[in-house]
């Protein structure tokens, strides 16, 4: 498949060559560092998710933030999680004490989303990072 | 490959319920209990159901416009397909897959081969096993599997056929921890053409024999079978008994032919038009040509006039379609586009309109091994090598299309194009189509 020009990346020793010795440094090129590999623990089950809202801006999460949700971590209480209620995503707190089960926001002016009889709730994902790029 | 430690063969199939619908129900959970359907290319005919829908009688490859009147009344949701999604989404139930075991065949987009007989004995039973597969890809990627296990591919084919028909199976159904009797029972019940590679022809062809069942073909004399219908039929006789015939290719064998197709936004009538889908068709395929190596002996185009509709005064274009065979092997655009076209000139009939067309690339071969001719010029051959690598590195980088022959249109918005009109965001694939949460 490599044969049409696909890049191939090599790690690089950044140093010259002198003629004699070589340089020590030579056993510690590095690859660099891969933000994938720093956000990312399963990439089969890792989903990005855009923010709308400030309801977890004392977390930390704005609005346009786009937060990495990693569904195979089994969600528990006071992760942040992605969670489907009347068949929207929501972005809260999850809250788990007390034979309570609620969504909590992080911002004072947003009420804790309580699970009523009859109401559906299902965590499709624990968020495990948050990016965010400034327009420079 | 595999470690012959005495261990008889063991085949699992996974596959995933209803994939498109699945795959457009894990980021929109407003679809849930909903019934959908995922139409064609070009919003043609229905290509994935959900339960629901299977309900309402819509049935696989019906038409869209004909079932308008039952979506209005039932309120069927009908969406375009969204391939870059489902693509990915394969992807990772494939590598959650190969998280269970290496010896990974992947069948089709929604289907893969595993052998599992080195893994069983971690699991309580067989069925544990095709438990937690289905748990894993359910967690990790939202997508519903069920499991078939059996000795040979075909049994294990068979199973995750009776573990999707049957909910009494809750998806996971083993045929070789069935007992004989239990075995016999399922196989009686199952029409003949319930058999991986036995079609609704084959079927109708076994009938007079009175080989109606699964059962019944299992019991069929395999070397009678070859006779009549050849050492497919008689593979499949031995893999129905439990004897494994097939084996899971590790390898991906390369593709024997190459084709690119896709209907009309609208129907087209000029060749004019019909020539620049001709060329584009023939970027596509030649694109994946290379990409596996090879070059094509022949081109094959099709044109297709309106099967939902009678024959227009000018007479139904119908199916036309020819072989151009090539002086030379090649892979080069501009040589396959050339002999496409001419056969186009050959079957293009003028005052028809058109509803199709495609190419398709054959008689493959590797690209060094091919003979050169006489008369060939080996200068402008590799010109020609280095022409298309430098075309096929820019269309990589630059998304398809960016860079084409001039003969495949530079229109934005050519009539032919895809239509998609109910097509779901690209969620896991581009920065702008992110699933959103409030």
């Amino acid at each position: 498949m490599a044969k049409y020009g696909m890049p191939l990346l090599l790690p690089l020793a950044a140093h010259r060559v002198p003629a004699g010795f070589p340089s020590p440094a030579t056993d510690y090129a590095e690859d660099g560092l891969d933000l994938n590999g720093y956000l990312v623990q399963h990439p089969a089950a890792t989903f990005l998710f855009s923010v709308q809202g400030h309801s977890m801006q004392g977390a930390g999460i704005l609005d346009g933030d786009k937060v990495v949700v990693d569904r195979s971590v089994p969600a528990r209480h006071g992760h942040i999680v992605i969670a489907v209620v009347d068949g929207e995503f929501t972005l809260k707190r999850l809250y788990q004490r007390h034979n309570r089960l609620e969504l909590h926001p992080d911002n004072p002016a947003f009420p804790p989303i309580r699970l009523t009889e009859g109401k559906q709730l299902e965590i499709w994902g624990v968020v495990v990072g948050v990016v965010r790029r400034y327009r420079v | 490959m595999h470690r012959d430690t005495g261990t008889p063969p063991l085949f699992a199939l996974v596959d995933v319920n209803n994939f498109y619908v699945s795959c457009e129900r894990a980021f929109n959970p407003r679809l849930a209990g909903v019934p959908v359907v995922v139409l064609s290319n070009n919003d043609g005919c229905a290509v994935s159901r959900s339960a629901e829908a299977k309900q309402l009688g819509v049935k696989m490859a019906a038409p869209w416009f004909q079932m308008q009147g039952l979506a209005r009344q039932h309120g069927i949701v009908a969406l375009s397909s969204n391939y870059a999604l489902y693509g990915d989404m394969s992807n990772r139930v494939v590598s959650v897959l190969r998280d269970f075991t290496p010896d990974v065949e992947v069948y089709s987009i929604d289907e893969s081969f595993l052998r599992v007989e080195h893994l069983q004995h971690l699991y309580r039973s067989r069925s544990a096993l095709g438990q937690a597969i289905r748990q894993r890809i359910a967690q990790w990627t939202g997508l519903p599997v069920c499991a078939g296990f059996g000795t040979t591919k075909t049994l294990a084919k068979l199973a995750n056929h009776l573990a999707k028909t049957d909910p009494a199976w809750d998806g996971v159904c083993d045929l070789s921890a069935m007992d004989d009797m239990a075995r016999q029972g399922a196989m009686e019940k199952l029409g003949v053409n319930a058999v991986w590679g036995v079609g609704q022809r084959l079927a109708a062809r076994l009938e007079p024999l009175g080989i109606r069942t699964v059962w019944d073909l299992a019991n069929a004399d395999p070397t009678r079978a070859r006779q009549r219908f050849g050492v497919v039929l008689e593979r499949t006789v031995h893999e129905l008994q439990g004897i494994s015939c097939l084996e899971l290719d590790d390898l991906a064998a390369p593709r024997q032919q190459v084709m690119a197709t896709r209907s009309f936004g609208t129907e087209v009538s000029s060749l004019a038009a019909l020539r620049e889908a001709v060329a584009w068709h023939v970027d596509s395929a030649a694109t994946r040509l290379r990409a596996q190596g090879s070059v094509a002996g022949a081109v094959v185009v099709f044109i297709q006039g309106n099967r939902f509709r009678p024959a227009s005064p000018q007479g139904n274009a119908g199916h036309a379609g020819t072989v151009v065979p090539l002086e030379q092997p090649s892979g080069d655009n501009r040589v396959l586009t050339t002999a496409a076209w001419a056969g186009l000139q050959r079957i293009y009939r003028a005052g028809c309109s058109y509803k199709k067309c495609g190419v398709m690339l054959v008689e493959l071969s590797a690209r060094q091994q091919h003979q050169t001719t006489l008369f060939c010029n080996t200068a402008d051959h590799s010109k020609s090598e280095k022409v298309m690598a430098a075309m096929d590195a820019i269309n990589r980088t630059w998304g398809r299309g960016t860079l084409r022959t001039a003969a495949a249109g530079l229109s934005q918005q050519a009539q032919w194009a895809m239509l998609s009109e109910h097509r779901s965001p690209r969620y896991t694939t581009r920065w702008d189509e992110l699933p959103v949460a409030r």
